[in-house]
């Protein structure tokens, strides 16, 4: 089909004034790095305490049913057992599942699920019970001793079907999980005066988190009667849930959070955390409770299947003049975070493009699915498989160059989005796309049944949260007498750099060497609480929030430096641990020796920062149009894919990215977060696909569930720009969840440009490109 | 169930311990405290478990702990520390190899059983040789970068440059 150019040229980059910092953005090895590895960092997992308990939780092997009898008495009888909990132990044991960490939000319809299922199971996973005794071999010997009778009943695994009258429900009082709807301009009018109407639906599948560290944790109850739990979390904020749902008051459960061994939205909800509270408060021992791989992946959320349907008006000169998108959203058996995620997908759903007049309508629908919830793009990567094989679409159907459609359509700093949001920061649409297709070079020729093609996919993706969950988060920085540094922050550490980030920053701040630096994080208890580590939010929110503190410590330094040298304090700089005069560096003080002058003086060494987000009203669900987000990142991923057109073999032949990030703090962190998420965008493209059979989860090992190895895609190539435009400390964005966004698109319009028709579901597969020759022969 | 005494001589240090048959070399690493080998699925499907077994690397968690008896053990933890890291534990420092770590033990364990036979590999030979490591942060862009950089390094150090 040969849609795309054999070549592209990057047009030029906007002026932009960066000022050279001395930390920031230098090419330093990250604080955690050797730490992990000499394999010295402790994992959830890693952790014992004398005298503990191991845990084990009974699940649902049914999708839908009523539990007509549970008998654990055998399995409490058993020698070394310690414990055993069923729904019966716990009266008050609610989860609120659809807003973590939050306080003081409304509590939506469904959400309240049980810790432990009571009567009914709604999926194969759910826990029923829950065991600790004095030997892992002992807790499963008891789980195999509890007995269960269940009645099952009919349940319903397509959204579709339970959108229909007299589907099974999931829970009462229907499958509606959530609605949201965007109403902009008068969509009839436009589609009256588009030249051509295109019309497309696509379907992306169940998708498994697949970190390498299963779900982990251990709890004890110390000598103030405090639950403390030692977890591999996204949200150490979760303990305020926890405290409920064991009835406990909210200060007498600690969460220690622990160096994540990968997380990408699957540990934002609760997993371990309040099995493992009340099995302690009910032993007053120590307990541990470590999933297996299947657990793991049986259990746990996955990322939304969606049907994303476009019809999109487009004038013969390629501008797009109205968008109606209708998104069906597979939300699982309980909601979690279904509601936001959709949020996410219908925001995002015409993707970073101007477009006058809209209407997307979006659902979360109930089934006796798994849960899904939130995984790294939170809705953003479902709809960018959707708008921009539809911006290729359109491309082939004008007969233009798909990249000129783009251009004529995208966004543009000043311009609003589909919920009539101005975007403020620099919109590097263009630039980024460009860059990344320059970069594949010439064009591969085709080689017999071998066809070549290739494929771009812009994307727009917030950071930071819906401004109207008033987002927040603090930090204290505090210098010591010898002039080493110290930052608390709740920030969890899911292996992005969050840590370092805040290292670099404070370091650049107070003019310290990296290695000075000294971080606690993640203890709802002893630091001050960052929020989650999630949305793409830690650098903006927290690194703001220790920007603040460190800025007020450097003032409080530099004003009594300033009557040390009488000098203005504008003249004063702070760099290896020395405050000097600019224009006469030889004339400096140590920071020690400043830091024990203000010490002796009562001058605050140290600063409690919060930062908050902008807040804004709820929207009317009913039309969306508002402020959602802070701000966005933009960027492109451009791909080379050799297509065999008789065995229908995909082969990725070449993969760049380009992302404008604001600044980068880490470079290399940022090209890791490009790396991998691309890396986890390919394997959504062409291998992942978490098969379910009316409830039954079909690849529950890493033997089944396929995730990309070294051996199955070149590496992705990091174009990293920086327009410093971003709202995050020294004009950064976000980047965590961006770099998953595009891949997905851009191999599925390389695949449609290689063999001239277009696939519309993922996974990619040799079987669906043969299905889809056929259909053209 | 019957136990048997087995010797295992882990990190240079000698153990004995009495042990069910059915106990994998995993679990008994984890148990006597080298918590640097990592449990990602005890399928054999991830490499976080990696150690060197006679100096050839394997899955501790396919390999039963009585198979194990008299063997040489080196796990991650056993080939530096932070005081004095080997040097393809520094080059995975440096390179920004490294993520959450999860993999990482697992993937300088195999690191180490490569070079020690190839000591030049081409990528490919580097990418055939940690294919039996998962990592699910990285798209081991980086992880190659680390092992071409210990290999420079490595060979740098003998020739004493
Ligand atoms: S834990 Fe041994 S291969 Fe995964
Ligand atoms: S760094 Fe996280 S799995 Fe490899």
């Amino acid at each position: 089909m040969g849609l795309y150019k054999s070549k592209y040229t990057a047009k030029p980059l906007p002026p932009v004034d960066l000022p050279e910092l001395r930390v920031v953005g230098k090419p330093l090895r990250r604080v955690d790095a050797l730490a992990k590895a000499v394999g010295k960092t402790v994992y959830a997992g890693d952790f014992s305490m004398p005298g503990m308990l191991y845990a084990k939780v009974f699940r649902s092997t049914v999708p839908s049913a009523r539990i007509k009898r549970l008998d654990v008495s055998k399995a409490r009888a058993l020698p070394g057992v310690a414990c055993v909990l069923t729904a019966e132990d716990l009266p008050d044991g609610k989860l609120v599942t659809d807003i973590p960490g939050q306080t003081g939000q409304k509590v939506r319809k469904g959400s309240l699920t049980s810790v432990l299922a009571r009567d009914r199971v709604r999926f194969v996973g759910e826990p029923i019970a829950l065991v600790a005794a004095e030997t892992l071999e002992i807790a499963e010997k008891a789980l195999e001793m509890i007995e269960i009778e269940y009645e099952e009943l009919p349940g319903v695994f397509d959204p579709l079907e339970a959108m229909k009258p007299g589907a099974p429900i999931v829970y009462e009082p229907d499958n509606i999980v959530a609605r949201w709807k965007i109403r902009k301009g008068d969509v009839h009018a436009g589609m009256a005066e588009a030249d051509l109407i295109i019309e497309n639906t696509y379907r992306v599948p169940f998708v498994e988190h697949a970190y390498l560290e299963p779900e982990a944790g251990v709890a004890w109850v110390d000598e103030r009667g405090v639950i403390n739990i030692r977890v591999s979390t996204q949200v150490v904020e979760h303990f305020r849930s926890i405290a409920k749902a064991v009835g406990v008051p909210q200060n007498k459960i600690r969460t220690i959070g622990t160096m994540v061994g990968g997380g990408f939205g699957g540990k934002e909800d609760i997993t371990v955390e309040i099995f493992l509270a009340l099995l302690a408060k009910h032993t007053q021992r120590p307990v541990k409770l470590v999933y297996t791989r299947e657990e793991s992946m049986m259990s746990q959320s996955k990322r939304h299947p969606f049907i994303i349907t476009h019809r999109t008006g487009v004038k013969r000169n390629g501008r797009i003049v109205a968008a109606e998108i209708d998104l069906v959203a597979d939300s699982g058996a309980y909601p979690y975070l279904s509601p936001y995620v959709l949020l996410y997908a219908v925001v995002m759903a015409t993707g970073p493009y101007r477009i006058p007049n809209v209407r997307v309508d979006g659902v979360a629908v109930a089934t006796n699915n798994p849960f899904t919830s939130a995984f790294r793009g939170f809705g953003g990567p479902q709809a960018a498989f959707a708008y921009e094989q539809q911006m290729d679409a359109i491309a082939e159907a004008l007969g233009m160059d798909p990249m000129e459609v783009r251009r004529i359509n995208y966004l543009r700093t000043g311009d609003t989005n589909a919920t009539g949001q101005v975007i403020e920061s620099a919109a590097w649409l263009e630039e980024t796309a460009t860059r990344a297709l320059e970069a594949l070079g010439e064009k591969e020729p085709d080689r017999g049944s071998v066809k070549i093609g290739r494929g771009v996919a812009s994307y727009f993706q917030s950071y930071g949260r819906i401004t109207w969950l008033h987002d927040t988060s603090r930090a204290w920085v505090g210098v010591e007498l010898d002039g080493t540094v110290v930052v608390r922050s709740g920030v969890p550490d899911l292996g992005a750099g969050q840590v370092n980030s805040l290292a670099q920053i404070t370091a650049e701040v107070l003019g310290v060497p990296l290695d000075q630096v000294t971080v606690y994080s993640t203890d709802s208890a002893l630091t001050p609480l960052a929020g989650t580590s999630t949305a793409t939010r830690q650098l903006y929110m927290s690194g703001n929030a220790v920007y603040q503190a460190a800025s007020a410590v450097r003032k409080v330094l530099l004003d009594r430096a300033s009557k040390h040298f009488e000098e203005d304090p504008k003249d004063l700089d702070m760099a290896e641990g020395r405050i000097f005069v600019k224009h006469n560096p030889e004339q400096s003080i140590s920071l020690a020796e400043m830091a024990q002058i203000c010490a002796a003086e009562g001058l605050p060494l140290s600063n409690l920062a919060l930062f908050r987000a902008p807040f804004t009203d709820p929207l009317d669900p009913e039309n969306l149009q508002g402020r959602v987000f802070p701000d966005f990142t933009f960027g492109a991923q451009a791909v080379e894919v050799a297509v065999d057109t008789e065995t229908g073999e995909i082969t990725l032949l070449k993969s760049v990215a380009c992302h404008d990030i604001g600044r980068a703090i880490n470079r290399a962190a940022v090209e890791g977060q490009i790396e991998g998420g691309s890396s986890q965008g390919l394997g959504y493209a062409l291998l992942e696909e978490y098969v379910m059979e009316e409830g039954i989860p079909k690849t529950v090992t890493l033997s089944e569930y396929l995730i990309p190895t070294s051996m199955d895609f070149p590496p992705t190539k990091a174009i990293v720009l920086e327009s410093g435009s971003g709202k995050g400390p020294f004009g950064a964005k976000g980047i965590g969840e961006p770099s998953l966004t595009p891949a997905a698109a851009a191999v599925a319009n390389a695949v449609a440009d290689a063999i001239g028709v277009r696939i519309h579901e993922l996974p990619i597969t040799p079987e669906k490109v043969l299905e889809a020759l056929k259909r053209i022969k | 169930m019957e136990t048997k005494v087995v010797t295992l001589h882990i990190n240079g240090r000698t153990h004995q311990i009495a042990l069910p048959p059915n106990r994998t070399l995993l679990q008994t690493l984890r148990d006597l405290g080298y918590t640097d080998v990592k449990n990602g699925c005890e399928k054999g499907d991830c490499g976080a478990c990696a150690v060197l077994l006679n100096g050839k690397p394997v899955n501790s968690c396919l390999v039963l702990a009585w198979q194990a008896d008299g063997a040489e053990i080196v796990t991650n933890g056993g080939l530096g520390d932070q005081a004095h890291p080997h040097v393809i534990q520094e080059a995975f420092a440096d390179a920004g190899a490294i993520q959450c770590g999860y993999c990482t033990p697992g993937m300088i364990v195999s690191t180490k059983a490569l070079l020690d036979r190839n000591p030049h590999p081409t990528d490919e030979e580097i990418r055939e040789a940690i294919s039996g490591n998962l990592c699910r942060c990285t798209g081991y862009v980086k992880i190659v970068e680390a092992i071409k950089l210990a290999a420079e390094r490595m060979a740098a150090a003998k020739e004493g440059r």
